[in-house]
C-alpha cells in the first residue's frame, strides 16, 4: 500500500539545522502583508515566518499569489502593507541588488549572449571580488551541479536540464541566505524532474541553505519540502509538514488539494476522547480525529482512497463498513483504483497495490463489494 | 524533396525581381557608358568615375550628406532607444498615448509638411539655416523608425532576464548596458542604418532647411538633373547603390551571427 509516511516528508537532517521542528534560527518573517494589483489582493494580510536551513514549500493552485510572495522576498514587489524581515531588518525599502536573497526564476533567464561560465560569474562579478576567487567559485559551482566541461557553451546549446543546473548554479554561487525558487522543475519532463527532485534535496542538506520553493505540483511539494504552505487566494490556509499536511488536513480545500480524497457529509452524532460518531448518508461511522467538531456539527470526513480496504467478503466488525458494487476500474500498473457505488447512491474512490501479478483480478466490474475503514484512517473536517 | 518549380513561381518571381532590379541595374550599366549621350551605348568606359572624383562641388555635397547622416542617425538611435525603453518598460504613464503617437508622426507625417513645420520654426527661432539644420530636421525625421525597430524588440524581451541581472546584484543602469543593451544590439543597429540610410537620400526636408554651404548630396544631384541627366550622375548614383547593398550585407549577416545567441526553443528533456 502506498502509504503518505513512505511517499511524502523526508528523512530528519544531521546535525539538526532547522527542520520540520522549526528549530533553527527564525530567518525570513512576513508581517501581515497584503499586495494589491489593480484593486484586488493578491496577497492579504499574510503572516508567515521562516527559519534558517529550513525548505520551505509554498504550494498552491495558480494565481493563488505565491509567486507574488517570493517576488516581494526578492524584491521586485512591494508589499502594500506589512512588513518582511530578513535576519530581524526590514527589507521593504532595499533594492533587489542589495538583499542577501537570490531568486531562480521559472523561465531560469540565463543570460543568452553570455555562455555558462560568464553566467555564473555574473553575480560574483557585481560584488567586485578578485577575479582569482571569482574563477575557484565559479568553478566549484559548476562541480555542485556537475557541469563541468560544459562552461564554454552558450544557453542555447544546452539542454533543457542543463540550463536548469546552470541557473541553480548562477544563484548558489552567491551564497545567499535565501535562494527563491519559482517552479524549478516546471519545464522538465517527468523523468528528470525525478531526478532533479532529490538533487535539489541533496544540494540543500549539503549546503545547509534556506530554499523557498513556489509550486503548484503537490508531489513535489511533498517530497522537497519540510514544511509546506497550502495558499488560496492569497492567505495561507494551513502551513504544517508533508505529512501533516495529507493526513491533517485543516479544512476540506486543503484535503481536496492535496491528493486524493473521498469527502463523506455527514453530521456529528456525539463526539468524545475517542472520536465522533457521524451520521452520513453511507451510515453511522466512527473517526478518532475529531479535531473540534461538536454534537450537531455538520461535518465532512476525509478519506484517501489507499486507506479503504475493499473486499468481497462482509468484514467482521460491523464498524465502518459500506456495502457498494464496483462501477469503474482505473487500471494504474502499480496500483489500481476501485470507483464503488455505494448502495446509498454515493460513489466512493479506494486504491489498492497490486501486488501480485494478477491478470484475473478477484474483484471486477459490477461486483458487489465492502469498503471498509479503520477508525484512524480518516480525518474529520469542521471547516 | 523538392519538386520543382512551377512556371508560375518562376514567372513570379522573375517578374518581381526585374520590377526591383531592371531600374537600377540600367543605371549601373550606363554609368560605364563611354558616351556623353545617357542614352546612347557607346561601349564601356569609367571616364565618369574619373570626372566624378575631379568634380568638387559633388565631393563636397557627398561630405556633407555623410556627416549629416551620422550625426543625425547617431543621435536619433539614442533618443528613439530611449523613447522605446519608455514606452514598453515604463508602463502606463500619464500622457503616454500622446507621446507615442508624437513620435509616430513624422512618420506618417508627408515630408512636405514636416519640412515645411521646421522650417518655419528656424525662421521664427531665427536660427541661420545651413549644417546643424539640416542634422536637427533629420533627426526628428528618422527617430520614430528607431523607435519602432527597437520597441518591437523590447517586446519581444523576456522581463524576467533583467530581474535576473539585478537579483544578481546588478543596479538598474548597470543591468541596461551589460544585459538590455547586448541583447537588443541588432535592433539598435538596424535603426541607426535605416537612420543613416533615410537622411542619406532625402530630398524634401533637406532642401526646406538646408542653408548656403550645406548643399547635400540628393540636392546637389537633383539641381544637375534638372539640367539634364550626365552620365557622372549615373556614376554617383552607382557609388550609392554600391554603398547601400554593402551596407545591407554586412547588417543581415551581423544579425544573422547574433541570430545564434538567441535562445533555441526549450528542447524538453533533452540531456
Amino acid at each position: 500500500m502506498r502509504t503518505a509516511e513512505a511517499n511524502s516528508g523526508r528523512r530528519p537532517k544531521a546535525g539538526g539545522s532547522g527542520g520540520a521542528s522549526g528549530s533553527g534560527r527564525l530567518l525570513v518573517r512576513f508581517e501581515a502583508v497584503t499586495k494589491r494589483f489593480s484593486g484586488s489582493a493578491a496577497v492579504e494580510r499574510l503572516s508567515l515566518d521562516i527559519h534558517e536551513g529550513e525548505f520551505f514549500a509554498l504550494l498552491g493552485p495558480s494565481g493563488c499569489g505565491k509567486t507574488t510572495l517570493l517576488r516581494m522576498l526578492a524584491g521586485f514587489e512591494t508589499p502594500d502593507e506589512g512588513r518582511i524581515l530578513l535576519d530581524g531588518k526590514d527589507i521593504s525599502g532595499v533594492p533587489p541588488y542589495r538583499r542577501p536573497v537570490n531568486m531562480m526564476f521559472q523561465s531560469y533567464a540565463l543570460f543568452p549572449h553570455l555562455n555558462v561560465e560568464h553566467n555564473i560569474a555574473f553575480g560574483l562579478k557585481q560584488e567586485s571580488l578578485p577575479k582569482a576567487e571569482i574563477a575557484a567559485r565559479v568553478k566549484e559551482a559548476l562541480a555542485l551541479v556537475r557541469l563541468e566541461g560544459l562552461q564554454h557553451r552558450k544557453p542555447h546549446q544546452l539542454s533543457g536540464g542543463q540550463r536548469q543546473r546552470v541557473a541553480l548554479a548562477r544563484c548558489l554561487v552567491k551564497r545567499p541566505r535565501v535562494l527563491l525558487l519559482d517552479e524549478p522543475l516546471a519545464a522538465l519532463d517527468r523523468r528528470l524532474r525525478e531526478d532533479t527532485r532529490f538533487e535539489l534535496v541533496d544540494l540543500q542538506a549539503k549546503l545547509g541553505l534556506t530554499f523557498i520553493i513556489v509550486t503548484h505540483d503537490q508531489e513535489e511539494a511533498m517530497s522537497l519540502a519540510d514544511r509546506i504552505g497550502v495558499m488560496d487566494h492569497g492567505r495561507l490556509v494551513q502551513v504544517a509538514t508533508p505529512p501533516e499536511i495529507y493526513e491533517q488536513p485543516n479544512s476540506r480545500w486543503v484535503a481536496q488539494f492535496v491528493g486524493d480524497v473521498n469527502m463523506i457529509e455527514g453530521k456529528v452524532v456525539s463526539a468524545g476522547a475517542d472520536g465522533a460518531l457521524i451520521d452520513s448518508a453511507v451510515g453511522r461511522l466512527r473517526v478518532k480525529q475529531a479535531g473540534d467538531a461538536k454534537a450537531g456539527d455538520m461535518v465532512a470526513i476525509a478519506l484517501r482512497p489507499e486507506k479503504l480496504r475493499i473486499s468481497c467478503e462482509q468484514p467482521a466488525s460491523e464498524e465502518n463498513r459500506i456495502a457498494g458494487q464496483v462501477w469503474d476500474i482505473g487500471y494504474l500498473g502499480d496500483m489500481s483504483v476501485y470507483q464503488v457505488k455505494t448502495d446509498a447512491g454515493v460513489t466512493i474512490k479506494a486504491s489498492t497495490a497490486n501486488m501480485t501479478r494478477l491478470i484475473e483480478r478477484p474483484i471486477t466490474w459490477d461486483d458487489r463489494v465492502w469498503l471498509s475503514f479503520d477508525a484512524d484512517a480518516g480525518v474529520v473536517l469542521t471547516r | 524533396m523538392r519538386r520543382g518549380a512551377s512556371w508560375f513561381s518562376i514567372a513570379a518571381i522573375g517578374l518581381g525581381l526585374a520590377f526591383l532590379y531592371l531600374p537600377i541595374a540600367i543605371l549601373v550599366i550606363y554609368s560605364f557608358n563611354a558616351s556623353r549621350l545617357v542614352t546612347v551605348w557607346a561601349g564601356w568606359s569609367t571616364r565618369w568615375y574619373v570626372e566624378l572624383f575631379h568634380d568638387q562641388a559633388m565631393l563636397d555635397a557627398a561630405w556633407i550628406s555623410l556627416r549629416v547622416g551620422l550625426l543625425s542617425a547617431t543621435v536619433a538611435t539614442i533618443l528613439g532607444t530611449l523613447a522605446a525603453l519608455a514606452l514598453v518598460r515604463m508602463g502606463r504613464f500619464r500622457g503616454r498615448l500622446l507621446f507615442s503617437g508624437m513620435i509616430y508622426a513624422p512618420l506618417i507625417l508627408p515630408e512636405v509638411i514636416t519640412g515645411l513645420s521646421l522650417l518655419l520654426l528656424f525662421v521664427a527661432a531665427s536660427i541661420d539655416r545651413g549644417f546643424w539644420t539640416i542634422v536637427i530636421a533629420h533627426i526628428t525625421l528618422t527617430v520614430g523608425f528607431v523607435t519602432v525597430i527597437v520597441q518591437a524588440r523590447l517586446l519581444g524581451f523576456d522581463r524576467s532576464i533583467e530581474e535576473a541581472a539585478m537579483d544578481l546584484g546588478a543596479p538598474p543602469v548597470k543591468t541596461f548596458f551589460t544585459i538590455t543593451l547586448p541583447l537588443i544590439a541588432p535592433a539598435v543597429a538596424a535603426g541607426w542604418m535605416l537612420a543613416f540610410a533615410l537622411s542619406l537620400d532625402d530630398l524634401v526636408i533637406a532642401s526646406f532647411t538646408t542653408g548656403p554651404g550645406a548643399t547635400t548630396l540628393p540636392i546637389r544631384i537633383y539641381s544637375e538633373v534638372r539640367l539634364g541627366v550626365k552620365p557622372e550622375i549615373n556614376a554617383i548614383c552607382t557609388i550609392m547603390v554600391a554603398v547601400v547593398a554593402i551596407g545591407v550585407i554586412a547588417a543581415s549577416l551581423l544579425s544573422k551571427l547574433r541570430g545564434e545567441d538567441r535562445p533555441a526553443m526549450p528542447v524538453p528533456g533533452a540531456i
